[in-house]
């Protein structure tokens, strides 16, 4: 089938302005969007830029903006778009060039929750112990692949850049959750502040837009009840 | 003018391996430096899905003695057993550090982490499948990824991200660091280091039907051939039985684990005719061969090149929660649920098993005679130490990456201690940057993205699970009227930031010097064994191939030495499972 690709570029060294670029790209229906991208990059225009890599949904390289969504080139086809497919960078992040965003300060605020077990406990010879029940309670969070979608869906953020992002409390909301960490106190101490979880005003964006299916919301209002029911 | 940069470890890539070994070298020295082309979190362990062989005995009886014995008659007997011998013992350690990490593996009622059924994986020597690969869902290796990374964090190691690393420093035997082109605005940096570790990983885009991510392009393999470094049995590349039809992604043997079945048009479990103990579970180059030879003799679905893989008797409740990746795999790409429908799957190139050779403490020698080059290092796919021999079996990745990115991190932190900075070479930075502004310059009307796909359709032709000595020489001269196209490209990118045309062009270069290496290797050994199948000499030859080849490229030239297999417990015997 023939799709019309329409493509927000910006090049720093050449374009004072972002513009649209648009593409007749010849792909079959159950094609990925990142393979049409890539057949305008290798047959019509080189110097299209993105970053890919695993192209199955893991690696977490190719969030974009797709027809008004937050999603991954790759874990999107485009017989699910129509002929017609829009692609921009994701928002609220500086572009350095075409859809190749800055997520320097997206893994900035990953960093800041302390996203590592903490427990000085000295370990046991083999594994800790841990249920099923109690590995269950932070399976949810365990998928996130960082690639920013939710972040960058949010309203909160795009008001206030500022604010910790749903990805950031995704990763502390997994340690928090866990029954062996012992950090909790420390880490809700970080999201109980002005840029903290509060700034969310439950728009369930994020949810949508996560291609793990993460809960987000749902793990974010968990943390604000940690909050109000553990006295800090 | 190239940026500087001085640290006493540096580590070449930010998968599995080089995570590991920087977190050991880190314990002692705080200046180490990871360098990678990706985001470490984007890097490809994180796609592993079934899970990590350690012989815990968490669910049945198990012993790492058992778990060597499969993995040395996986390798086809090709693996060096004192090394298959420590990893085999270290893989339990590992695991439970993970575990003291944080990693959240699944459990069982008790507690413990829990264990499931993979490929080869056997109890009291080959007698039926055994409970040995820890999991986390279908997930493992995106959790040993990011508990890897957040203790770096943790433990401050240094980043360079989307830093892509050109050139090795190596002078008289010496290692003095690395060239790397930052992506976001194109300047060049030399890192001068006492050590370097390559953690680089594999090289399967190769291939047309790969599991391998985009970025797997070989390009630490390729350096250290460039500066003289021989490879290590190159002629071994793994496919794996079970990848998605036409687009390679790869379905985790877990599912077959978990008791899924391949099947032909017929609906036959046609594994039965040749792996009759281990059936579906059979290592994975028994499998893939199985499968093409079905295909071949007008078993596959339709007729076409493809079989299904059956969990449709698993029940919903196993399938999406021991397996929800693969599940959202099937569904998102191929519109099938695969509680209901089979998937329908074909080999995909997945897993070299050959590379840059290394000593068990990672150091990477230089000739048959086991001679370390001093200050370099490397780990994982991008390495042959050699625990995979001419096989590896599923889960022994992971295990490889922990164990011996720990060993080689270790090694290294020793090194440094003793090491002093060795000079530079005057105008480090000088081949590098030549290379880029040639690849930049060259004016002719070759396509990169044409070369590489005529590459990728012929490897996957002529050197891939099948073999034949006509079908080798073909693509020899394939690769060389490819190099000479090569030479011809014409770049539309031009510009300093982030310019991934020149990021793709260099990575063709690398893979077509690999691929060279691959089918030279290929056509000398004239015999079958493990992933090496050639169909004019079908049968192993023990008395005269039963040896690490070592290919070593001297001003353009290919010369092939070999040294013998370290063999300690098993003497080689047939393989039958």
């Amino acid at each position: 089938m023939r799709v019309q690709m329409k493509i927000k570029r910006f090049n720093p060294e050449r374009d004072r302005e972002p513009y649209w670029a648009e593409y007749e790209v010849e792909v079959e229906p159950v094609d990925r969007v990142l393979d049409a991208l890539e057949y305008v990059k290798w047959h019509l225009d080189g110097t299209l830029t993105f970053r890919r890599s695993c192209a199955h949904g893991i690696c977490g390289s190719d969030a974009m903006l797709i027809n008004g969504r937050n999603r991954l080139a790759c874990k999107v086809l485009v017989k699910e778009l129509g002929s017609r497919i829009t692609v921009e960078p994701l928002r609220g992040f500086p572009v350095i060039k075409d859809l190749v965003v800055d997520m320097e300060g997206f893994f900035a605020k990953y960093r800041a929750v302390k996203p590592y077990l903490m427990n000085d406990e000295p370990p046991p010879e083999t594994e800790r112990r841990q249920s099923p029940a109690e590995r269950a309670r932070f399976d949810d969070t365990t998928k996130c692949i960082l690639c920013g979608a939710c972040t960058t869906s949010c309203p909160s953020f795009w008001a206030n850049g500022e604010y910790i992002g749903p990805a950031a409390i995704v990763a502390a909301h997994r340690f928090i959750f866990d029954s062996r960490d012992r950090g909790a106190a420390e880490r809700l101490a970080l999201l109980n502040t002005r840029t903290g979880v509060w700034r969310c005003r439950t728009i369930f964006n994020c949810v949508e837009a996560c291609p793990r299916g993460i809960d987000v919301t749902r793990a974010i209002a968990e943390v604000k009840r940690a909050l109000l029911f553990s006295g800090l | 003018m190239a940026i500087l940069h001085r640290y006493d470890a540096v580590i070449v890539g930010a998968g599995g391996a080089g995570l590991r070994a920087a977190l050991e070298v880190a314990r002692t020295t705080p200046r180490v430096a990871v360098v990678s082309k990706l985001y470490p979190i984007r890097s490809h362990t994180g796609t592993a899905q079934g899970g990590i062989g350690a012989a815990l005995g968490n669910m049945e009886e198990d012993h790492w003695e058992w778990h060597m014995f499969d993995t040395v008659k996986g390798s086809d007997y090709l693996a060096d057993q004192d090394a298959v011998e420590i990893m085999c013992q270290e893989a339990i350690a590992c695991v439970y550090e993970l575990e003291h990490w944080g990693l959240p593996f699944d459990r069982t009622p008790e507690g413990k982490i829990a264990q499931r059924r993979f490929g080869g994986h056997t109890r009291n020597f080959g007698e039926a499948p055994v409970r040995r690969a820890c999991h986390a869902a279908d997930r493992t290796g995106h959790m040993i990824l990011q508990t890897l990374y957040q203790q770096c964090l943790k433990h401050e190691v240094q980043f360079f991200n989307e830093f892509h690393v050109l050139d090795l420093l190596l002078e008289d035997n010496v290692c003095r660091g690395v060239v790397a082109l930052s992506l976001a605005d194109g300047e060049m940096h030399i890192f001068h280091a006492k050590a370097v570790l390559f953690a680089t990983g594999g090289f399967g885009r190769m291939y047309k039907v790969t599991s391998n991510a985009r970025s797997l392009t070989g390009d630490g393999v390729a350096i250290a051939l460039r500066r003289g470094i021989p490879l290590e049995d190159m002629e071994f590349f793994q496919f794996h039985p079970t990848g998605i039809y036409k687009l390679g992604i790869l379905i985790s043997e877990a599912a077959r684990g978990e008791g899924g079945i391949l099947r032909n048009r017929q609906g036959e479990r046609f594994m039965e005719r040749y792996a009759p103990t281990l059936l579906d579970l059979a290592p994975r180059d028994i499998i893939s061969r199985c499968m093409y030879t079905e295909i071949r003799e007008g078993r596959g679905i339709d007729g076409k090149d493809y079989l299904h893989l059956d969990l449709t008797h698993l029940g919903r409740e196993v399938i999406e929660k021991k397996l929800p990746d693969i599940t959202d795999f099937a569904r998102t790409y191929l519109g099938i649920d695969p509680v209901r429908e089979p998937i329908p799957v074909q080999p995909t190139a997945h897993y070299a098993m050959g590379g840059i050779p290394t000593d068990v403490h990672g150091r990477v020698i230089r000739d048959e005679k086991n001679t370390p080059v001093l200050g370099f290092y490397a780990a994982g796919e991008c390495a042959c130490v050699s625990v995979h021999g001419a096989n590896r079996l599923g889960t022994n990745s992971l295990v490889d990456i922990l164990v011996f990115g720990k060993l080689a991190g270790r090694h290294m932190a020793e090194y440094i201690r003793g090491a002093d900075f060795a000079p530079l070479p005057k105008e480090a930075d000088g081949p590098a940057r030549e290379e880029c502004a040639r690849v930049l310059a060259s004016n002719g009307s070759e396509s990169v993205a044409r070369v590489r796909e005529t590459l990728q359709r012929e490897m996957m032709d002529k050197a891939s699970v099948f073999r034949t000595q006509e079908g080798l020489e073909a693509m020899l001269a394939i690769v060389k009227e490819l190099r000479e196209r090569y030479r011809r490209i014409r770049l539309q990118d031009k510009g300093k930031i982030f310019n991934t045309d020149l990021q793709e062009a260099l990575e063709l270069g690398y893979l077509l010097d690999l691929a060279e290496v691959t089918v030279v290797s290929a056509l000398a050994r004239r015999e079958s064994r493990g992933a090496h199948y050639r169909e004019d000499f079908p049968q192993r030859n023990d008395a005269e191939w039963l040896k690490h080849t070592l290919a070593y490229r001297l001003n353009g030239e290919f010369e092939l030495r070999y040294k013998p297999v370290v063999i300690t417990r098993f003497q080689p015997v047939e393989r039958k499972y």
